[in-house]
């Protein structure tokens, strides 16, 4: 920095007025911004991506956006293609487990891909998931909008499979594209696609 | 063991598994005034694990024991705040 020539030269331990002037200036700005970035709110943010709409993969997106929600964070699930499924009224309470391609399965493929095996496979699960105690695709849906998370159903998707969004059960967010998504993103903690 | 707390809650699970013991957890306990005592009786292994999680993650919860007998899982959380 300059010095100013009314300032006497060669005594180093007396600072320059203007130079402290400047410093102080700078120490102002800093603080702020760091007041800016620490604003107190520490709520952590999760946006899933639910593009699946087996039953399969509708459990992970609605339990993990229910814990989160008990965690006290703020959740959007932004539910896309198949994922519409998991919060259609109708299609919700009929998803179903795909027997072929999935190693898993106690056959092969090739029987797996006999007509009525995929309602056998489902089946089977759907009788596991009640004797296990594990919650139905309704009860997760139900306590996550209770909690506050925030599901949301795309729409260009809902045009795509010509759904209407009186479809989609109470408290669903429609009207909202990747745009949206992304908003929430870009503030959240987590990020998943399922 | 249970009786050192004064329990002013307590919250039946059993039976239930992941996510619901931690879900309804926090749901009993917002009901509580600071101080309070929640008990959740489980059946779910996992609660054990995610119980503890949960309360370490959450403001104004505390975990204050955990115990296994007989199959069940008690869980003592204090609302805090």
């Amino acid at each position: 920095m300059s010095t100013d020539s009314s300032t006497p030269s060669g005594d180093e331990t007396t600072p320059d007025p203007a130079e402290m002037e400047a410093l102080r200036e700078r120490v102002d700005e800093l603080e702020a911004s760091l007041a800016d970035l620490d604003d107190g709110d520490d709520t952590k943010q999760m946006t899933i991506v639910s593009t699946k709409g087996t039953l399969d993969m509708a459990y992970p997106p609605l339990i993990l956006a229910s814990t989160a929600a008990a965690f006290g964070w703020d959740v959007v699930v932004f539910h896309t293609f198949w994922g519409l499924d998991i919060l259609h009224e109708e299609k919700s309470e009929d998803l179903k487990l795909s027997a072929v391609g999935n190693p898993s399965m106690p056959m092969p493929n090739a029987v797996a891909a006999l007509p009525g095996m995929d309602a056998m496979a489902t089946r089977m699960m759907r009788n596991k998931i009640d004797e296990n105690g594990t919650a139905t695709i309704k009860e997760l849906i139900d306590l996550s909008l209770e909690q506050g998370v925030d599901l949301q159903a795309c729409q260009m998707t809902i045009d795509l499979m010509d759904y209407d969004e009186d479809d989609f059960y109470d408290g669903v967010t429609t009207g909202v594209g990747a745009a949206t998504a992304l908003q929430h993103m870009a503030d959240s903690d987590v990020q998943l696609l399922v | 063991m249970s009786s050192q707390y004064d329990i002013a809650e307590t919250l039946d699970v059993k039976g239930q598994s992941c996510p619901m013991p931690v879900v309804k957890t926090k749901q009993a306990i917002d009901d509580l005034a600071a101080g309070e005592v929640l008990e959740v009786l489980a059946t779910d292994s996992g609660s054990m694990s995610d119980i503890k999680g949960w309360a370490e993650g959450t403001p104004g919860v505390e975990l204050l024991e955990q115990v296994e007998a007989d199959d069940v899982y008690k869980h003592y959380v204090k609302q805090t705040a």
